[in-house]
C-alpha cells in the first residue's frame, strides 16, 4: 500500500467570482519508503497540497489516503487525531516551543497522545543521540545553532513513527552547507526507517536529495 | 495542561503584570471586605449575640430599638401565643460615660433579663459587664463608670466579646441599673419598672411562623426575626449594599483583567499554538492550558495578596475597624478563582478559531 496516494483533488478558496481554485485536479502518488521533493514558485499550490495531505485541510474534492487512512472523508476531531499518530510535520524555520527543552519538545508529541511517560522518554532520547543532539537534550532553543533546531524539529517529527513525514521548506531558514546537511539527515532519517516523505522546496540544488521531484504550478502537477 | 505549568514555571516574568494587578485586586477586595466585617460586626454584636429567635418591637417604632415600648401586657400577650417557649424583656440608651479620673467613652447601655450566648445571667444592681472593645477606650476590670449627666455609677466586673452596638462598646447591666441611667439620659422617656424597650422571644416552632402569629394575635406588635432586627439597625443594609456593589464591581475588574491579559496571549501565540495544532493538540488541550495558568496566577495572587493584607490590617490604626475573616477570605478566593476561569474562557472562542494549516507556509 503506498504511503501517500491523492487523485484528482481540488481546493478552491472563496466562492462566485470571489474563488481561487489553489489545487487543481492534483493526482500524486508517494510509495511507502520514498522520498518526494515539491518544488514550485509561490502561490503555486505547495503549501495548500501539503496541508490537504498532512489532514491541515479538506479538500474541495478528490480523494486522499494516507496509508489506510482515507483522510478526505475525516471530521476535524479524526483530523486531530490522524494528525496526532500518523503524520509528521518539520515546519519552516524549526517552530520549536521556546521554553522546552530539546527532549521537552520532542515530548511534546507524546503527552498530545497521552503516550506512556517512560517510554516516549526512552524514545526521545534514542532519536535525539540518532540526530547527534544527546548533549543538548536539555538545551532550550534559544541556545541550539540553526541546523540544531531543524535536527530537532526532524526529531519531534518522527517521534509518532509516523508513515508519511511532510517537510515545509526545512532548509530556507540556512546556509547552503547546512541546508545540504539537513537534507542529507533528512533522507538518511527516512530512508533508514522505510518513511514516505514529502519535501517541499524551492531551492533546486536541494532536489538531488530526494528520489523523485515534481513540479507544482498554479496548482497543477507536473512530474 | 502540563505545557502551560511549565511555561508559568520557566517564564514567570511574562505573567508578572497579570499576576502583580490580580494581586492588587485581592488587597483590595480583602481590605474591602473586611472594612464591611468591622463595620457590620462593630454594628450589630449586641442583636447577633441573642440567643432568642425573635425581637419583637411595639409597631409605632418602625422597628427602632431606641423608640420601642414593651410593657408588661403586652410581653404576657406575646407569651401566650403558640410555639413561644420564653420572652423576656431588653432595653438600650446610647449615651457617654466618664471613667472616674480618667477617659469619657462613648456607651451603649443594654438592660436584659435572659443571658445570651456571649453575656451571663444579669449582673448585681450597679455592675456591668463590659464589651472588651472598651478597654482599648480606657475601661479597665474593676473601674467605676460615671454614666451620663446624673453620673449614675456602674463598676465593670467582667469582659464580654463582640457585643457593640452602633459601633459603640456595649454595657451589660441589670434591668433596674438600666431604668436608671435611661431616666438620666431622656428623662421625657422614663419608663415604668417592667416596661422594656424590646421583648426577645424564644420559640419552639419555625420563627418565622412564631413571628406570624405574634403579628396576629398581639395587634400593635412587630416581630423580626435575628436577622431581619441586624439588617433593620440604621444604616447596616445600606452600608452592606454599598459595600456589596464595590466588592462586585472590583470582582468584574479583575475578570477584566485575566480576560485582556490571556487574550494577549493568545494574540501573541498564534504561530505557536497553530503548530501545536498542527501536530495534534486539540482545542480543548491548549484550553486547557490556558485556563491552568489562569487559575494558577490567580491563585499565587490570592496567596501574596492575603499575606500583604494581613500585614497592612496589622498596622492600621484602631479606629479603622478591619476584621479579616476566614469566611471573607474564602469568598474573596473562591471569588477570584471563579473570575480567573471566567477571563481565560474568553480566549477560548480565539484559540477554536486558529487553524492549524496557519503553522505551513511561513504564516
Amino acid at each position: 500500500m503506498p504511503a501517500l496516494e491523492m487523485n484528482d483533488v481540488r481546493k478552491v478558496y472563496g466562492s462566485g467570482d470571489q474563488a481561487v481554485v489553489a489545487l487543481d485536479h492534483a493526482t500524486l502518488t508517494v510509495a511507502d519508503d520514498e522520498m518526494v521533493a515539491l518544488v514550485g514558485p509561490s502561490g503555486s499550490g505547495k503549501t495548500t497540497l501539503l496541508s490537504i495531505v498532512g489532514g491541515l485541510l479538506q479538500p474541495t474534492a478528490g480523494t486522499v489516503r494516507v496509508g489506510p487512512h482515507e483522510i478526505d472523508e475525516y471530521g476535524p476531531k479524526e483530523l486531530t487525531r490522524f494528525r496526532r499518530g500518523f503524520v509528521g510535520f518539520v515546519f519552516q524555520g524549526a517552530n520549536l516551543v521556546p521554553f522546552l527543552s530539546a527532549r521537552e519538545n520532542l515530548l511534546i508529541v507524546s503527552e498530545l497522545a497521552g503516550v506512556d511517560r517512560r517510554h516516549a522518554r526512552r524514545r526521545a532520547d534514542q532519536l535525539l543521540e540518532e540526530l547527534g543532539l544527546a548533549h543538548r537534550a536539555d538545551n532550550t532553543p534559544a541556545k541550539l545553532s540553526g541546523g540544531e533546531k531543524q535536527r530537532v524539529a526532524i526529531g519531534r517529527a518522527l517521534m509518532n513513527e509516523p508513515e508519511l513525514v511532510l517537510f515545509d521548506e526545512p532548509t530556507s531558514a540556512l546556509d547552503t552547507k547546512l541546508g545540504e546537511q539537513v537534507m542529507d539527515l533528512i533522507r538518511k532519517e527516512v530512508k533508514g526507517r522505510g518513511t514516505a516523505a514529502v519535501v517541499v522546496t524551492h531551492d533546486s540544488r536541494m532536489t538531488h536529495f530526494a528520489d523523485r521531484t515534481v513540479e507544482i504550478t498554479d496548482g497543477r502537477l507536473v512530474a | 495542561m502540563r505545557l502551560g505549568w511549565k511555561e508559568l514555571v520557566r517564564r514567570p516574568g511574562r505573567f508578572l503584570a497579570a499576576g502583580g494587578a490580580l494581586t492588587l485586586i485581592v488587597i483590595l477586595l480583602l481590605l474591602l471586605g473586611g472594612l464591611l466585617d468591622g463595620l457590620f460586626n462593630a454594628s450589630t454584636g449586641a442583636y447577633r449575640s441573642q440567643t432568642a429567635e425573635l425581637i419583637v418591637y411595639s409597631e409605632d417604632s418602625r422597628d427602632s430599638l431606641l423608640r420601642s415600648r414593651i410593657d408588661p401586657a403586652t410581653e404576657d400577650e406575646i407569651r401566650s401565643v403558640p410555639g413561644v417557649r420564653g420572652v423576656s424583656g431588653m432595653g438600650a440608651v446610647l449615651i457617654s460615660g466618664r471613667v472616674l479620673g480618667g477617659e469619657t467613652v462613648d456607651l451603649a447601655v443594654f438592660g436584659y433579663e435572659a443571658p445570651n450566648r456571649q453575656v451571663p445571667a444579669q449582673p448585681a444592681p450597679g455592675r456591668a459587664y463590659a464589651d472588651a472593645t472598651l478597654e482599648d477606650e480606657g475601661v479597665a476590670l474593676g473601674d467605676t463608670i460615671a454614666i451620663g449627666p446624673s453620673e449614675v455609677p456602674v463598676e465593670v466586673v467582667g469582659w464580654v466579646e463582640d457585643t457593640r452596638y452602633l459601633a459603640q462598646g456595649a454595657l451589660w447591666v441589670e434591668p433596674g441599673t438600666w431604668h436608671q441611667v435611661l431616666v438620666t439620659a431622656r428623662p421625657d422617656a422614663a419608663l415604668d419598672e417592667d416596661t422594656f424597650q424590646v421583648a426577645l422571644v424564644e420559640t419552639v416552632d419555625d420563627a418565622e411562623a412564631v413571628a406570624g402569629r405574634i403579628r396576629e394575635q398581639v395587634p400593635g406588635t412587630s416581630p423580626l426575626t435575628i436577622d431581619e432586627a441586624v439588617f433593620a439597625l440604621p444604616g447596616v443594609q445600606a452600608q452592606n449594599d454599598t459595600f456589596a456593589q464595590i466588592i462586585g464591581v472590583t470582582f468584574v475588574v479583575a475578570g477584566l483583567v485575566v480576560a485582556l491579559f490571556f487574550a494577549l496571549v493568545v494574540l501573541e501565540r498564534l504561530g505557536l499554538l497553530g503548530m501545536l495544532k498542527a501536530i495534534g493538540a486539540s482545542t480543548g488541550q491548549l484550553a486547557a492550558g490556558l485556563v491552568t495558568q489562569a487559575v494558577l496566577v490567580a491563585l499565587g495572587a490570592f496567596v501574596l495578596g492575603g499575606a500583604i493584607s494581613l500585614a497592612l490590617a496589622a498596622i492600621v490604626p484602631a479606629e479603622v475597624p478591619v476584621e479579616l475573616e476566614a469566611r471573607r477570605a474564602a469568598i474573596t478566593g473562591v471569588g477570584v478563582l471563579a473570575t480567573a476561569l471566567i477571563g481565560s474562557a474568553v480566549s477560548f472562542r480565539k484559540i477554536v478559531r486558529i487553524e492549524p494549516a496557519s503553522a505551513v507556509g511561513g504564516s
